[in-house]
């Protein structure tokens, strides 16, 4: 038993990844389908009137503070989602070969792809 | 006469005088209330004494008898032929544990695993006898109750897709028995066993297949007790950003 005792722990910084996972997760989830139906099924039948969705409209939306909070979260969170479950995909299908990179690719595209829309959204104001 | 009967192919293994594993098959009398298990008990008392198998109490409680039946993990004495009659079965060790012998398996790195989540209570502080008994309500009794009834079969490991890549992950047994004691109010030893779930082998080595919880014979549920441990090791993640150590 000595050997557990001396043992030192090394604290993952997973919950930090793990916790933009959950939160894109959660939004894909429940906002996916409804973007989806929105912009594919309803506009296109012609039950929404598609001059709600002009570009004018959707530019005023993103001009505003909430609205560009709201586009900045909707294409942010779900990157970070997708971008960790390819890191831990790549570890299921036995690719192992230079974690440290995969973990710099994946996690920076998702962070650059942020930082991107984030300038654009700022320089719309 | 004509008796019903089953086919089964046991792996074997016998270290001494096979170099690797090999199917024997074998032809067992069939009813529909036989279980695995005692066809296993069948093969020896009457077709082979030599075959290997670990079993006690034929009653899912003791968790001797985990083998993989058709791929999946399972107790013996909980799977019955009639399941799969008319079809073979196949009975191996279970998956992603050495074999030491036919259907025994080496189960020292799991029982290893179970000894360092400090499976036991840690009381805040010494309580004097003369202070009497601690005392649980039915709600802090439930907050853990369902984690306690692992039988250490060993399934949910041989289930584990994370473990079969790596098994420096502490794993589902070990994790919820963990999350049995840190959620039990009579226990003060928290702080020493985030520490094992705070890392990388602890509970972040899990991605949630689930699929312990599904082979799971008691109802467990350890992936559960891992997401929720999961939550706690985030909460301690944000406290520890702000009160290092």
């Amino acid at each position: 038993m000595s050997e557990t005792t001396e043992k030192t722990y090394k604290r993952s910084h997973e919950p930090v990844f793990w916790g933009l996972f959950g939160a894109g997760g959660m939004l894909t989830a429940f906002l996916t389908p409804v973007m989806i139906l929105i912009t594919g099924i309803l506009i296109p039948l012609g039950i929404i009137n598609s001059q709600n969705f002009s570009y004018e409209k959707i530019h005023g939306f993103a001009t505003t503070w909430y609205g560009a909070v709201i586009v900045l979260v909707l294409v942010a969170l779900p990157l970070w989602h997708t971008l960790h479950r390819i890191f831990h995909a790549l570890h299921d299908i036995g690719i192992n070969r230079g974690r440290d990179w995969q973990q710099v690719i994946c996690y920076g595209f998702a962070f650059a792809a942020s930082i991107f829309v984030f300038t654009l959204l700022l320089q719309m104001f | 006469m004509s008796e019903l009967m089953i086919e089964i192919d046991v792996l074997r293994y016998r270290p001494e005088m096979d170099e690797k594993p090999f199917t024997q098959m074998f032809e067992v009398p069939y009813t529909p209330d036989m279980s695995i298990l005692e066809a296993l008990q069948y093969i020896k008392d009457h077709l082979d004494s030599t075959i290997s198998f670990r079993w006690s109490c034929r009653m899912a409680i003791c968790g001797s008898c985990g083998m993989m039946v058709n791929g999946v993990p399972k107790l013996g004495c909980k799977a019955f032929l009639r399941d799969y009659y008319p079809k073979k079965v196949s009975l191996e060790p279970l998956a992603n544990f050495p074999i030491e012998r036919d259907l025994v398996v080496v189960m020292d790195d799991f029982i290893k695993k179970l000894e360092e989540v400090k499976p036991y209570i840690i009381p805040e502080k010494e309580k004097c006898l003369s202070e009497g008994t601690y005392q649980q309500t039915p709600e802090q009794m439930a907050k853990f109750k369902q984690f306690s009834m692992c039988i250490n079969c060993g399934l949910c490991y041989a289930a584990c897709p994370q473990y079969a890549l790596d098994n420096k992950f502490t794993g589902p047994a070990a994790l919820a028995l963990l999350a049995r004691y840190n959620r039990d109010s009579r226990d003060g030893g928290e702080a020493q066993r985030m520490k094992i779930v705070n890392q990388e082998e602890g509970v972040w080595g899990c991605t949630f297949v689930g699929y312990c919880s599904v082979v799971c014979p008691k109802d467990v549920d350890p992936a559960a007790a891992i997401q929720l441990l999961k939550v706690e090791s985030s909460k301690d993640y944000l406290i520890g950003m702000f009160k290092p150590e």
